[in-house]
């Protein structure tokens, strides 16, 4: 058993220099970041890493005894395979504590040429079960594996009893209601989607029209939403729009809704749990700084006394004011979500 | 090109998928996809059943694959994958890569359209595994696949999915069950009631997707029939046409007879308007957001 499965280290992002820092402040054990294009899956404008800012990164996180992880987590195309292979040749001469990876053929290369890189499995990488965590783990080595936010903890618990290999579970953030990895509803609306361009309902696809009957967000042209007066509105991600189905008109997929799993945390960490992953590249620095922050708190006291554990309420108002649609679900660990 | 039928998607009953099999027995097509590949609750048909539709397609003189299931969770799901990959007699298509842990240097498969196969690196390491044909991810290009086949591995096959509601996403939550208002566990089999899925439309009333319990489809049907030549000279090797509760022979049919040249392709996409159960796209193959139809210019001309 490695120490950092006992640490239980809370994982978060970084879009920015700004934001790593403030994620290294307030308590991350490991920040996450991406390179400034499509090899990861925030590939939006203003966001991530050059090289400069990327050896910053490292040299201040790891000053302060914390990890870097970089995500290059979207499937390489056929025309820009060199752009991920000096990705990983960069992440390699950076130092960065592991990479986190989706692309079977880019593990291949990641693990002939940089023998030492520590490779993580993305969840981009659909692994749900362990023989398929097992099949990267035998042929790449994989030291850890994040999983889909589809699983029922009952689930996890059996997978991790099947495989030698670190579980990293999504603890807070938005919420993907498909399979990552196995999604292309944003191409199929937009031609973009995260596994061939880094983006899920990309931003330039995005038109809001004031209109007689409302507020109306479209994604190229597709009607996602039209919101009343008094209504909040919410970014058109295409799988939390109103649909009409057979004749009623609901949230057919999904309501825009964070995840949040702050109760759970005894049990995540009963279970041996390695990383609790905080999701939002794409969110501020702010946003980073109040997340870590009261998950850090919440993970110190948890440690201390699992037993005695119970969420203050002062933490689960302050991931409120962050939640997307200020609404918050244990999303597919609590089994009747499903 | 060799034409092939798609694993079912929709849950019929037992009645309806033995006629639909029996008139598959008969059609001009060359490989049969068979098997649930998209949620372990629907067992009308057992594994036993479905290698029982295997032998008969198999006598009658179709290739048939038995395909796995996409989002594999439980234990028991991998369990019924197990006995799939391990069934001594026909050959798999794998759609997780778990399937492909337990095919990998066992015996030849199909690696499926959900294992993101996305440039010629991978491709080339399943082919080390023994993948002897493989299915483009829906939403790859005409342009990307033609690059993908520049180095393509000796002995691999392509497949491209070229007629059906695009399958785009696979999720822990059943859609149709949360229409209803049902929980997973308590489903009721309502797919049951959707022989083609049901259709999810925009407030302004066009159809968009289609829910299929845990996966989601596109609404409009995907036709590449237009395209056949295309691929043909991009370097296909077989077509996927995609099962539906109607018409289905007709279809295969009309794609049989588009790729012996016996019926100009612009003919045959005017007999199949009436056959298919929406406007067809094509986007995909053409580098476009997939909803997109981008009508054939040199079909035009010859209509």
């Amino acid at each position: 058993m490695q120490p950092e499965t006992k640490k239980f280290e809370l994982v978060c992002p970084a879009g920015s220099l700004p934001a790593l820092k403030t994620a290294v402040d307030n308590g991350a054990d490991c920040v996450y970041m991406g390179f400034r294009d499509d090899t990861n899956a925030r590939n939006f404008t203003g966001l991530n890493f050059d090289l400069n800012n990327a050896r910053e990164g490292v040299r201040y996180a790891h000053a302060k005894g914390r990890k870097v992880l970089l995500a290059l987590n979207t499937y390489p195309q056929t025309s820009g395979w060199q752009r991920w292979t000096s990705a990983i040749d960069n992440a390699a001469e950076l130092g960065m504590d592991a990479v986190i990876l989706a692309d079977p053929g880019l593990m291949k290369y990641a693990t002939k040429t940089h023998p030492e890189l520590r490779l993580h499995l993305s969840v981009q990488g659909s692994a749900t079960n362990y023989e398929a965590i097992n099949f990267y783990h035998e042929h790449f080595g994989i030291r850890r594996a994040v999983v889909p936010r589809v699983l029922a903890l009952a689930q996890v618990e059996q997978l991790m009893a099947n495989t030698p290999v670190e579980i990293e579970l999504f603890g807070f953030g938005g919420l993907c209601v498909m399979v990552e990895g196995r999604c292309a509803l944003s191409s199929y609306a937009t031609g973009e989607s995260p596994n061939t361009c880094g983006v899920c309902s990309p931003p330039k696809a995005v038109r809001w029209q004031e209109t007689a009957s409302g507020l109306e967000s479209r994604l190229n042209g597709i009607l996602i939403d039209r919101y009343g007066k008094d209504e909040n509105t919410g970014y058109p991600t295409l799988c939390k729009g109103r649909f009409d189905v057979a004749g009623e008109t609901y949230y057919a997929i999904e309501e825009p809704t964070s995840l949040n799993t702050l109760e759970l945390l005894p049990e995540l960490m009963r279970m041996g749990v390695a990383a609790i992953k905080i999701e939002g590249r794409q969110r501020s620095p702010a946003y980073v700084a109040q997340v870590t922050k009261v998950w850090r708190e919440a993970i110190d006291a948890c440690r201390r006394n699992t037993e005695q554990f119970v969420v203050k309420p002062a933490w689960m108002n302050e991931l409120g004011k962050v939640s997307e649609g200020q609404q918050q679900t244990l999303g597919a660990y609590y089994r009747p979500w499903k | 090109m060799k034409l092939a039928l798609g694993p079912l998607l929709y849950y019929w009953d037992n009645e309806k998928v033995n006629a639909f099999y029996d008139a598959i027995a008969q059609s001009p097509v060359d490989i049969v996809y068979l098997g649930e590949t998209v949620c372990s609750r629907r067992h009308l048909l057992r594994l036993d059943d479905w290698l029982e539709v295997a032998q008969k397609l198999s006598d009658a003189g179709k290739e048939v694959v038995l395909s796995t299931q996409t989002l594999i969770e439980s234990e028991s799901d991998l369990k019924t994958l197990r006995k799939i990959t391990g069934n001594g007699n026909f050959r798999v298509e794998a759609n997780d890569m778990g399937a492909v842990r337990l095919l990998a240097n066992h015996m030849p498969f199909v690696a499926g359209p959900t294992l993101n196969i996305y440039n010629p690196q991978t491709l080339q390491l399943l082919a080390e595994m023994g993948a002897t044909r493989w299915v483009m991810p829906v939403e790859m290009s005409g342009a990307a696949l033609s690059e993908m086949l520049q180095s393509r591995p000796a002995n691999m096959e392509t497949e491209v999915f070229a007629y059906g509601r695009l399958p785009l996403a696979f999720s822990a939550r059943c859609f149709t069950a949360r229409h209803h208002n049902l929980q997973k566990d308590d489903c009721q089999f309502r797919c049951l009631d959707y022989e083609n899925g049901l259709t999810l439309k925009t407030r302004e009333g066009q159809p968009f997707l289609t829910l299929n319990g845990i996966q989601t489809q596109s609404a409009r049907v995907y036709n590449l029939l237009g395209e056949l030549e295309e691929l043909r000279a991009t370097g296909v090797d077989v077509v996927r046409v995609s099962p539906q509760a109607y018409h289905s022979e007709k279809i295969l049919h009309l794609f049989h007879e588009t790729l012996e040249q016996r019926i100009p392709p612009s003919l045959a996409l005017t007999q199949m308007e009436k056959l298919m159960p929406e406007l067809p796209c094509n986007g995909y193959w053409h580098g476009k957001p997939g909803l997109d139809f981008i009508p054939q210019p040199a079909l035009a001309r010859s209509a």
